[in-house]
């Protein structure tokens, strides 16, 4: 059986720049946050990404990893959101 | 893995469809805080309550945090007063201490509303019951978050009619009693036939007897949800547009059983029931009427509403119960006139009357619900609009309620502005023929028989 992870759903929206998932990545790499999968799209310069990461070996708090990148957000011009990934699980998962 | 479809998908329904969860409510039990002495029994009911409740409010913004779904409300039910304060108040000001002491502990926890001022006299009434349905203008009066709920019939026992007349005086004295606050006194009160012992919703709910120690209980919402979701069967036949109502209210109740499961781990607090209900808001999209015209109809109020209606309730609970382990409550939709923008739009194009929103409450949960109705209506009157709804209730073995609002001093084309999830009530014309012969008689209309169905 396959550990217990701990899950969470990066999703990054806003217009399209250079950098953007560099800069993500480059926060979640210090503080210990695996990334599992990642896609993304571009529509009409429009930006959309989101990545499934994996916190259990995290050494932030959920709350301040969301504080955390939604200030890289800021600095880009993006806006990005952490949600644990039980809500989307549950939501389309039966 | 799930799909970045997926993720956008529910993204879209928080972000632009209003998909929220609408309440999380504790329900606690104040048995064990009966006294002799009405101040004795407030302390122990204002320790309980405020221990209990704790960590509610921060528990509940951790949720929202984490899982990024808006939680609206996070409220509190109790026993019904009438049970708690019988041994203590002999006087109805013994009651209002209570009903402040309720709201003092919904402030101290910084909760919205506190349910459970309450009485339940389906079949006949102790001399607390009564004392505390008197009382209940005053105590809405004297206390900002305090809701009152009276339980004045069943399928079982008939309808107490002592007590419906009752609540006709008690609507109106609130009514006059708050007129400079737009009537907001009676927005606190429901009279109901058949109520559920675990509603979470204000503001009838209240933790009853027959319920453990304190429980979570969550309301689930969506309605803006669902209109889109309907956006895309415009053309379908009717098997493709209850497959739709399904799977939407299946997604919706998921993130009701998981914040109720969330909230019960971090709360230490077992989980009672999701409540399925559709329940409007005031902002635009987030209205049941705006479904029934998603499939169809002009207006809400329409021929053919009771049908849309009918059908859109059976269908958002065959989807949701397979969503939950555990299913109570009202569970259907709300049709509150003030609280939805499309039932507000209808009502003042005259589409929508009283008699519809009637005829209405006979397939959903749960009644006649936030209507303004003209100030300079009888009491007498506003007893029989309460019983003819109970007569639904009673017979159809379902919940039904009453929560009218009499504007005082205003007419037909006035309407009364609450604000905030209470929204604005249009003033609808109500029949102005008489029933006080018939509401004034004495004692109980009996259970109807349970046999020769039509």
């Amino acid at each position: 059986m396959a550990e217990k992870k701990e899950k969470v759903v990066i999703t990054v929206v806003g217009k399209d720049t250079v950098g953007i998932i560099g800069k993500v990545c480059t926060t979640l790499a210090g503080h210990g946050i695996n990334i599992l999968d990642i896609s993304q799209t571009i529509v009409s310069g429009f930006f959309n990404m989101m990545m499934i990461v994996d916190m259990t070996n995290s050494d932030i708090s959920f709350s301040d990893c969301q504080k955390e990148l939604a200030a890289a957000g800021k600095d880009i011009g993006v806006e990005i959101h952490c949600q644990r990934e039980d809500i989307f699980d549950m939501m389309h998962q039966v | 893995m799930i799909t970045s479809k997926e993720v956008m998908e529910t993204n879209r329904m928080i972000g632009e469809q209003n998909l929220d969860v609408r309440t999380i409510t504790i329900g606690i039990s104040l048995l064990d805080c009966i006294d002799s002495d009405p101040d004795a029994s407030c302390d122990r009911i204002y320790e309980k309550i405020t221990r209990t409740a704790e960590n509610l409010v921060p528990t509940g913004e951790k949720i929202e945090r984490e899982y990024g779904i808006p939680i609206v409300n996070k409220r509190i039910s109790v026993t019904p007063i009438s049970l708690v304060g019988g041994a203590s108040c002999h006087i109805m000001s013994d009651f209002v201490k209570f009903a402040r002491t309720l709201d003092r502990a919904a402030k101290t926890l910084g909760v919205n509303y506190i349910g459970g001022y309450s009485a339940l006299v389906s079949k006949a009434m102790t001399a607390a019951d009564e004392l505390l349905i008197q009382s209940i203008p005053e105590a809405l009066y004297v206390t900002e978050r305090v809701c009152s709920s009276v339980n004045v019939g069943s399928t079982k026992t008939g309808i107490n009619m002592d007590a419906v007349r009752m609540m006709g005086d008690v609507i109106l004295d609130s009514a006059k009693d708050t007129k400079d606050m737009d009537c907001v006194g009676p927005s606190k009160i429901v009279v109901f036939c058949n109520a559920p012992d675990d509603n979470p919703f204000m503001a009838g709910a209240f933790h009853g007897v027959t319920e453990g120690d304190a429980c979570i209980n969550v309301g689930v919402s969506g309605p803006g949800v669902m209109r889109k979701a309907l956006e895309s069967c415009r053309d379908s036949d009717f098997e493709t547009l209850c497959e739709t109502v399904k799977k939407t209210a299946f997604k919706i109740t998921r993130v009701g059983q998981l914040v109720a499961k969330e909230a019960s781990k971090e709360l230490g607090i077992p989980f009672g029931i999701i409540d399925l209900s559709l329940a409007p808001t005031p902002a635009v999209g987030d209205s049941v009427a705006d479904v029934l015209c998603e499939m169809g109809l002009e207006y809400a109020g329409a021929p053919g509403t009771t049908a849309a209606l009918a059908l859109l309730n059976d269908q958002v609970k065959k989807g949701g119960i397979m969503a939950s382990s555990s299913v109570g409550g009202l569970s259907g939709a709300f049709i509150p006139v003030s609280e939805d923008a499309g039932m507000i739009k209808a009502a003042e194009a005259g589409a929508l009357t009283i008699e519809k929103l009637e005829a209405m409450t006979c397939v959903c949960s749960v009644g006649l619900d936030m209507i303004a109705i003209p100030g300079d209506t009888p009491a007498t009157t506003i007893s029989g609009i309460i019983a003819d709804e109970m007569a639904i209730g009673m017979v159809n073995q379902k919940t039904t309620a009453v929560r009218v609002i009499p504007a005082i001093g205003k007419k037909v084309g006035e309407s009364l502005e609450f604000g905030g999830l209470f929204g604005r009530a249009p003033v609808m014309p109500v029949n102005t023929a008489s029933c006080a012969g018939f509401v004034n008689r004495k004692g109980r209309i009996p259970a109807p028989i349970h046999s020769f169905k039509n």
